[in-house]
């Protein structure tokens, strides 16, 4: 029987599921003519190309090579010939080298690519980078520095995330259905190498179908080693943002991150459902992450399903692979309909964070124009962080950062929540974003203020007025 | 292709600000209805013109001062029916229209139109009036002869059950609590602001926070403090006339007076109550304090409607007071 929750964080809205492609097994979509890797698809600086126009490479190759701290390697995701390397814009608008490779259609893995034969901990974390893992939730935090947390702050609980709380997006939920060993694999192997005691799966209640799987698997496990993992399955309310870290860990756990902390500062490993099953998968075969399972969904779409592609294929590219589109699409969403991000060119290549393109006909397509704030305070109600998103839009809109400060805009997460709940139509997370932009601007030009006074008074001469 | 870019989310609510003042229309539509059965067909009269030239003024106003047309979201329909049910019956009809434009032009528009009020409209235009007219707006009628004679110069006139309180003739707690009374046209029958409040609560249109706050502190303090207190009483307590008599105070300053429109109606408005829970309830703490030393303290009989002005003067200093801290945020160490 699994277990409800007790906790219950405070906000949250209720958009509609629109889980539509919940029964559609994935598809492996093959046969792209070219991909466009970026050489930054993680939080972190950006990786160095390894490879030059004319080279050969297979599925599985490095490309770009991890340098520096906080970067993760990105390897081919196709057999085929470097055509380019050079400076693309990505989809959040800022400059990245990426590499064009044409593919040979052949689809030949690199033969280094073995599974890995992990020993020692310091081994887990090296082949976690190796395999290119980040965080496949959405928000691309490198693995390997997750799984390596220092030693006075090791985690005595592994979370799994399988909320799945976005609208829309059914591919962590198909992953679930069709890999479940493969995911109870990379918890296991987690829970081995970091010493973590105990596992909690979070599943939302409108998920059944999970719960039973997930229970299933234990108990398989349990038939197979005749012993019991500590691995709980706990039932969550449907609710957005219920899949949002800080959420979650406090539904199951009670434990509340601080802001501008950690999940390992309250000894907690959040980790998705993707990215455990690709650990599992990796264990037994070794090649890189160089597919991605996701969600395409949205009105103006011939056949919405989950489909896996390869990382770097052009939107364009999927959308006409996964059966096209039935009229002109409006509007074209990188990720959830909740936190994902308008495009407004499709020739972007999908990085390894991406879970979702929504493409929009006209029916979903709405650009309310805004009215005064009417101070319902369905804001405040529905802000997961206990903000006061009418406030700091105010602030924002009035660019004072000693108001949006007092507001506390630095914790907002983006959930979206008090955009979507609020009636006047207010573009509130977009002023939210924008007040953050000022603050930091802010503390920027303080803190160098301080700086030239302070270097100004060591030589001692005139304070800068 | 040409494809529409906006910042997420790209969902959003059905609930629009039209939505919200569509709800509170027919949450007071009861009330309303009842108010025309007891003061007929005059009272149809105010309210039509108050609505009317609410919606008149909000239009003209907007035109002049060359703004977009916001008549469309019902905010000035709402004030117009609200200021008809906070008057009398027989305020002459040019004292509505007078009232009407208070509400919409000076308190509503000149400060910035829906969302940018300091005050309730509707409220402050019903003080504006006793003030200017006080003799009008305190002349009480109980319906005179047939429901649709339009005379209204002529009725009874009558003291409401506030004033009447300690009188021999004072109305029967079942007549104050369907609306058998005197008093504006709006505010008499309880049961249908009942019924309104509960839809409004249905709907999610409003919180109970403040109408529980206010009420509950109206009524602890004229337990505590009224005429017919706990102290008062302290000897005849033992006995169970003193308990009702007691009993009886509770209730009749409950059901008599605008105490129910104004907890549900009138201090639960958006733009002038606090936002948090935490504000919500102090707001209402404020109320039901001031009503009660207004009541019983003043010569006014405008204790709703004063105390919800102040504390709507209040609410930006409450809703600073009340700001909560960021989930997860612990109790910052005082600096040494």
């Amino acid at each position: 029987m699994p277990l409800r929750s007790i906790h219950a964080f405070a906000g949250g809205v209720h958009p509609l599921g629109n889980k539509n492609t919940d029964v559609l097994p994935s598809i492996h979509l093959h046969g792209f003519s070219e991909v466009e890797l970026l050489m930054q698809q993680h939080i972190g600086p950006p990786c160095t190309c390894v490879v030059r126009p004319g080279d050969h490479v297979d599925v599985g190759t490095l490309v770009g090579k991890a340098e520096k701290p906080m970067s993760v390697p990105i390897h081919s995701s196709i057999s085929g010939t470097v055509k380019e390397v050079h400076y693309v814009v990505s989809a959040n608008g800022a400059p990245v080298e990426a590499v064009r490779i044409e593919s040979d259609f052949k689809h030949t893995i690199n033969p280094f690519c073995r599974p890995p034969k992990v020993e020692s901990f310091e081994d887990f974390v090296q082949m976690i980078r190796d395999s290119g893992l980040v965080g496949l939730g959405g928000a691309a935090f490198p693995t390997y520095i997750k799984v390596n947390p220092p030693k006075n702050k090791m985690p005595d609980t592994l979370i799994v995330n399988a909320a799945e709380c976005e609208p829309y997006i059914t591919a962590d939920y198909r992953q679930i259905c069709e890999h479940p060993d493969d995911i109870i694999d990379g918890i296991l192997c987690v829970m081995k190498w970091l010493e973590i005691p105990k596992t909690i799966i979070g599943v939302e209640d409108n998920k059944p179908l999970v719960t039973r799987i997930f229970s299933h698997e234990i108990k398989k496990r349990v038939y197979k080693t005749g012993k019991h993992p500590d691995i709980e399955v706990k039932t969550l309310k449907t609710i957005y943002p219920q899949g949002a870290e800080k959420m979650l860990i406090y539904t199951l756990t009670g434990r509340k991150v601080p802001p501008g902390k950690l999940p390992i500062d309250v000894h907690t490993l959040v980790m998705n459902v993707s990215t455990l099953r690709f650990i599992g998968l990796y264990l037994k075969e070794g090649i890189p992450l160089t597919r991605k399972r996701m969600t395409l969904d949205g009105s103006a779409l011939n056949t919405p399903g989950n489909f896996i592609v390869p990382i770097g294929a052009r939107i364009q590219d999927i959308i006409e692979a996964a059966g096209g589109t039935r009229e002109e699409p409006k509007k074209i969403i990188m990720g959830g309909a909740m936190m994902g991000v308008a495009l407004d060119r499709i020739d972007h290549g999908i990085i390894k964070a991406n879970n979702a393109i929504l493409v929009f006909g006209s029916e979903e397509t709405t650009l309310p124009p805004e009215s005064p704030c009417i101070r319902c305070g369905r804001c405040v109600a529905s802000c997961p962080m206990d903000l006061i998103p009418c406030g700091i839009d105010k602030a924002s809109r009035l660019r004072d950062p000693e108001m949006l400060e007092k507001y506390h805009v630095m914790d907002c997460i983006e959930c979206g929540c008090c955009t979507y709940a609020c009636p006047s139509k207010r573009y509130l997370t977009q002023s939210i974003k924008n007040g953050k932009v000022m603050v930091r601007a802010e503390r920027a030009r303080i803190k160098k203020e301080q700086e030239l006074l302070a270097s100004s008074e060591q030589k001692g001469g005139n304070t800068p007025s | 292709m040409k494809l529409q870019v906006s910042h997420s989310p790209h969902v959003r609510d059905k609930a629009t600000t039209q939505s919200i003042m569509r709800d509170v229309v027919i949450a007071l539509l009861p009330a309303t209805f009842a108010g025309w059965y007891y003061f007929g067909i005059r009272a149809v009269l105010i309210t039509l013109v108050s609505v009317v030239s609410c919606v008149g003024f909000e239009y003209l106003c907007r035109r002049v001062m060359k703004r977009n047309n916001t008549i469309s979201d019902l905010s000035a329909v709402v004030t117009g029916l609200l200021l008809a049910m906070n008057l009398p019956v027989s305020l002459p009809l040019y004292m509505v229209v007078v009232g009407a434009a208070f509400a919409i032009v000076v308190v509503k528009q000149m400060f910035g139109g829906i969302g940018n009020n300091f005050v309730n409209p509707a409220i402050a235009a019903r003080i504006f009036l006793v003030i200017c007219f006080p003799k009008a707006m305190t002349s009480w009628v109980v319906r005179a002869g047939a429901w649709y004679s339009l005379k209204s110069v002529d009725a009874v006139s009558s003291a409401t059950p506030l004033t009447q309180f300690q009188g021999a003739d004072a109305p029967s707690m079942w007549d104050l609590f369907i609306g058998n009374t005197a008093g504006c046209i709006g505010e008499v029958c309880i049961l249908a602001l009942l019924i309104g409040a509960a839809y409004l609560f249905v709907r999610h249109v409003i919180q109970p926070w403040i109408p529980l706050a206010y009420l509950g502190t109206f009524l602890i303090v004229v337990f505590f403090f009224g005429k017919a207190n706990v102290f008062h009483f302290s000897g005849n307590l033992a006995t169970l006339d003193g308990w009702q008599v007691l009993f009886h105070e509770c209730c009749y300053m409950l059901l008599s007076g605008g105490l129910v429109l104004g907890a549900f109606f009138m201090a639960t408005d958006y733009v002038t109550s606090p936002l948090t829970v935490k504000g919500k309830l102090l707001f209402g703490l404020g109320c039901g304090i001031l009503t009660f030393l207004i009541r019983y303290y003043s010569n006014m009989a405008e204790g709703v409607s004063f105390s919800i002005l102040l504390m709507n003067i209040l609410t930006p200093h409450i809703d600073d007071w009340t700001m909560g801290k960021p989930f997860g945020e612990v109790k910052e160490n005082v600096k040494a």
